[in-house]
Parts: structure tokens; sequence; C-alpha cells
């Protein structure tokens, strides 16, 4: 028998000043969904089961960005995408472009066990879901007024600007200076707007299977139709044999760097250990100052997160007794 | 060292009866590509690798035999969803698209979304919006149907081949088809990987997807490491069954094996195509920095070409 361990993130990139009673409130949510998750674990649920258990109880609280409290599109609408991996078979379901879809990661589970394919977008994708009774709720369920607040703010901003790597002011300036000059931004939205949360879960159960899942309402401002990370295999979830990874923070840069994958190939083709396959592909996968978190757990009962980020929400538990639920770095 | 070129028109259970003026007619489109690249290529202010995969994907997608663009499979509805993905191996910006219905061209669209959004993938009623917003070339739905593909479709409900599970080689579908239509359903989907004389890389693919899919099934095609990579080691175009490609990240693993094993191109490539996935699934083109080519698959054939500047010119199916 091998050891459990799991791993849950609410997003990388966090507002520097973010205030105290917000970051108790999304710790005391990662302490609840933790504990939810360690206790299936404990009645011998599948990893599988136990990712989709914890991922469904993260969307369903407004406080992160995934189902409801999901953030909102140029256009002011919600588009959530999802995606949940199996190790031992690599069987896995995405979904994206949902905007009724209470329980994203639970869709991309049907999707995954019910549908003759893998991944479903958009119209197609609500259809499926009419269709398997999955619980649906109106628009105005998933729109909450922080977030139209903030997409206020987003925009008022400029926010998703046409090269968003280029600082607003002064091409020379550079490094600490620029950072003085401007506010922390993630993806062209400054710190103090950017909704970071998207969620993720990734465990290992004692029979050393591992699961992964993200969910996400993508990013604030996005262009209606935008697909990020999340739902994409490889990308913003993978899992195998070895390991199993969420990953959170730019999508694009995620994307490039197939940063899920890349975790389980080092450890496949380099021998590397899961702590040092998470700091290798924070340190060299993220080119062009790209940033991002992740978490990640080995079939040996292991856990690691590493980010690059202003901080990431993040809980970590293993059989052993350790257990953490931190912020900062 | 030198540029070098590799197209496919897809990959799976390709018959070997294939009838000649099929193959003959899918053989000369090869060709043709091949042609334009080269030309491209050799040019004296030359066509980046990045130009060279969108121009020769462009003209398969121009292509009826083939599936994307115009001649795309159909849907359970009887629509179209077309989907693509362009990659730029030195600073590895992409683009991607699904979901199209009018678009002429989706590779040149998904090259619109890596130059001109801050975004890497737009589907769907967005990606045709944007498409409208930039003005590319839009055509009535109706205008990619084929004939072809109407039976094909037609074929496919009739044979009930809703299949619960493709992922399970499903053996009665070859007997199923008609011999002209034989083992060709999930057949077309097209790519191309180039590489200059200076190592600069590119990879593009586009697809109609599966036939019979349902509404809003994205396959492998647009998915970056998945149908399609590039990076300084290699570019990558695969073909075959999307959920074995997309768990087998096929494209990037090709890519890891080189970067982190310091495996050769054709042994990365022969790698994947053993390992990543069942027998008679997947098959994949590549091209390396330093202008070799590899097209392994594991299916009975897979439509592709090559040529490189030292003077290798193949057109081959089985």
């Amino acid at each position: 028998m091998g050891k459990w361990a799991i791993a849950l993130h609410g997003g990388a990139g966090l507002d520097p000043h973010l205030p105290l009673h917000r970051q108790e409130e999304a710790k005391n949510l990662l302490a609840h969904c933790l504990n939810l998750g360690i206790s299936a674990l404990r009645s011998n649920l599948s990893a599988l089961d136990v990712v989709e258990l914890v991922v469904r109880e993260l969307e369903t609280d407004p406080l992160f960005n995934s189902g409801r409290g999901a953030v909102l599109t140029e256009k002011g609408t919600v588009e959530m995408e999802a995606s949940i991996m199996d190790g031992p078979k690599r069987r896995f379901g995405a979904v994206s472009g949902l905007s009724t879809v209470k329980n994203p990661v639970s869709l991309a589970r049907l999707v995954m066990d019910k549908s003759p394919h893998s991944y479903l977008a958009f119209s197609g994708a609500e259809e499926f879901a009419q269709q398997q009774g999955v619980e649906m709720m109106e628009k105005e369920y998933f729109i909450t007024q922080d977030n139209v607040g903030m997409l206020k703010q987003a925009k008022e901003a400029k926010a998703i600007l046409f090269d968003y790597r280029i600082p607003t002011t002064g091409l020379d300036s550079c490094g600490a200076e620029a950072e003085n000059e401007n506010p922390m931004m993630m993806n062209g939205v400054p710190l103090s707007v950017y909704a970071a949360e998207t969620v993720g879960c990734v465990v290992v159960d004692i029979e050393g299977r591992c699961a992964a899942a993200t969910s996400t309402g993508g990013l604030i401002n996005k262009m209606v139709g935008r697909i990020g990370d999340s739902p994409i295999i490889g990308s913003g979830t993978y899992a195998c044999k070895l390991c199993a990874i969420s990953c959170t923070g730019e999508g694009e840069s995620i994307l490039r760097g197939t940063l899920a994958r890349d975790v389980a190939a080092v450890m496949e083709y380099k021998g590397l250990k899961l702590q040092e396959a998470v700091d290798f592909v924070i340190k060299e996968r993220l080119d062009d100052g790209g940033k991002a978190g992740l978490i990640a757990v080995s079939n040996l009962g292991e856990v690691a997160f590493g980010f690059n980020t202003n901080g990431m929400f993040r809980a970590t538990a293993t059989q052993d007794g350790f257990m953490e639920i931190a912020v900062w770095e | 060292m030198g540029w070098a070129i590799a197209v496919h028109g897809g990959a799976g259970d390709i018959p070997l009866n294939l009838p000649p003026e099929i193959r003959q007619a899918r053989e000369t489109a090869l060709k043709h590509c091949l042609d334009i690249a080269v030309t491209a290529l050799q040019a004296t202010h030359g066509h980046s690798p990045l130009d060279v995969v969108e121009l020769v994907v462009r003209e398969l997608e121009n292509h009826p035999l083939f599936n994307a663009g115009l001649g795309s499979v159909l849907t359970t509805d009887g629509s179209v969803e077309m989907e693509a993905c362009i990659m730029d191996g030195n600073t590895k910006k992409c683009g991607a698209v699904s979901g199209l219905k009018t678009v002429v061209n989706a590779i040149s669209l998904a090259r619109l979304v890596m130059e001109k959004t801050p975004h890497v993938y737009l589907a769907f009623e967005g990606a045709e919006a944007f498409a409208r917003e930039q003005g590319v070339e839009t055509l009535e739905p109706s205008h990619f149907i084929t004939p072809a593909n109407v039976a094909r479709l037609k074929q496919a409900k009739e044979a009930d081949r809703v299949q619960l599970d493709y992922t399970q080689p499903i053996k009665k579908e070859v007997e199923v088809e008609t011999p002209d239509e034989n083992g060709d359903s999930q057949l077309g989907t097209v790519g191309c990987v180039a590489v200059d004389g200076d190592g600069n890389l590119a990879a593009a693919t586009s697809t109609g997807g599966l036939v019979n899919k349902m509404v809003g099934r994205v396959g492998d095609t647009p998915i970056i490491g998945a149908g399609t990579y590039a990076n300084t080691y290699c570019a990558v175009s695969a073909t075959g069954r999307g959920e074995t490609i997309i768990r087998g990240t096929v494209a990037r693993d090709v890519a890891a094996l080189m970067e982190y094993k310091g495996l050769s191109l054709k042994e990365a490539a022969a790698y994947v195509v053993k390992n990543g996935g069942p027998e008679g699934t997947f098959g994949l083109i590549a091209v390396s920095a330093t202008g070799e080519v590899a097209m392994p698959f594991n299916t009975a054939g897979m439509f592709r070409a090559c040529a490189t500047q030292n003077g290798s010119f193949e057109i081959a199916i089985h």
C-alpha cells in the first residue's frame, strides 16, 4: 500500500495588498476543501473521485474564480472551462465555454465517462450537459457583484493590451525601477484587479493512482471564445502513472510551456524527483517572463508546489501528517 | 543542415486497394504543396517557415479531398466545425481556433489569433466574431460541405457508428464502408512542418475533425503539444485518433525526448509513435533544426510527403 497525498490551489498571482480578511476567507475555504479531500481519501475514494469532489466544492463557493464567482468576459458574460484526468490510463475529459453548468469539472468527468469524445465546448457542451441532466443555473447565479466591479476596473485599466508584456510606461526602465512606477501586473491586468483564482486539485490515493482536475472562469476581460490552459491536457492539467499536476497563472504562457506535461516529462525522461521537476519547469519552461504556479503529487505519496508569481493560494497534506495552508512564499 | 519540409494528409486505415483516382489526386495535391513550399523556401528573400507552413496548409484546406477547410467532414447534425493551430519554433508563439463554420482558411485565422490578440486560442462564436473583425475571407457554411461528406455522414449514421468509445478500435468500421470510402472517414487532417537553412522551425495543422462527431467536439489538432508543436529543436504535426494524441501529448513529446533525453529527431519520433498510443491510432511528421525529417506512423498508412535541401524527396502512403 502506498501513501495518499493531496494538494489544491485557488490561483496564483495575488494582490500584495490583499486585505487580511480576504486572505483568511481564502485560507478557511482551502482548509475546508483540504479536509473534505482528506476525509474522502480516508474513506478510500479513488484519486479521480477526490479531485472531482474537491474541485466541485471550490467551484460552488463564490470566493474563487470558477463556477460561481467566475470572472467575466469583455462582454460581461461567463465562460467557464475545466478538465479532469485519471493517471493510470490517462483518460481525460474537458469542457470550455460553459455559461449555465453549476459544476464544470463534473461535466468534464461526464465527457470522459459518457461521451465518445474527450473535449466538448460551447453550445455543444451545454447541449451535452442538458442531455446528462447535470445541475444548471441561471446566468445570474454565476455573476457576482464583485466580478461586475472587477470587469469595470479591468476595462478602465485598459487591461488585455495587444502585447501584455510591454510595460505601460518607459520601455527603457526595467527591473525594480519599473516595478516602483507600475503596479504589479498579471496578463496585462494590475494585480489589484486580476482575479487569479483558478482552482485545481491533485491527489494520489493509497493505491498509488494519481489524478488531477482544474476549473476556471478564465481571464478577466477576456475575448469571448478565449480558451486558456485549464481545459488543455498537458498544459493546465495532466496526470499519468507517475504524477498529477494542476497549473494556474498566465494561461497563454502555460500553454506555450506545456507546463503540466513537462513536470511529468522531466521525471520520465530526465529522472528528476517531483519537487525537482516542479522547480525545473517553473524556472525553465516559463520563458518570456511568463508567470504561473502549480501543484503536483507523485505516485510515491509526495506533494510539491512551485510558483514565480506573487503568492499562490494553496493547501497540501500527506498521509504522514504534513499539512500546510499558505498564501505567500 | 539545410531546409526541409514535410506535409501530411492524414493517417489511418488506408486500404491497400485505394482507388487509383483518389490516390493520384491526393498524391498530386501533396506534390503541388511540396513545390510551393520548396519555391518559397528557396526564394532569394525566402519566406519564413511560419509563412511556408501557413501557405501549404491553406492550399490543402482549399482542396476538397482533404478533411480541412473545403471538404471538412460533418458533425452529427450535418454542420462543419473546423479547427486549426500554428506555432513558431523560436518564439513558441502559437495560435489556435476551433468551431469555425464560415472561415475559408482556418489556419490563417489561427495565425491572426497568434499575432493580433493577447490570447492563444479562440473558439466557436468568439472565433467567428474575431474572423469578421479581422476581415478574413468567409463563405456560407454550406460552401464547405461536399457531396462526399454528406454521403460519409449518412453511412456513418446508418452504420450507427456513434461509437461509445472509439478509443477502442472498431473493426466493423472498415467493413461497413464502401470501397472508395473505405477506412477513409477519420482521415484527411492536414499538416505541414518546415525548417529553413538557419534552423528556424514552424508547424501547422488543420482539420474538420471526425465524421459524425458531436457538435462542440474538440480534437487534438488545435491543442498545443498534442496535434501541433514547435520549438528550437523541432516542429511536429500529428494526425489520427484525437484522444490518443492528446493523452500522449504526442507533438510535445517528440520535442521533449530530444530536449530531455538527447534523442535524435528520428529516434524521438519513432519512440513516440511506438509508445505514445496503441497500434493503429496515429502518425506524425517532424523536422529538426538541422534539417532532418521523420514521418513515422502506427496506422496502416499516412498520406505524406517531404523534401530536403540535400535533394531527398518522397511522396508515400503506406
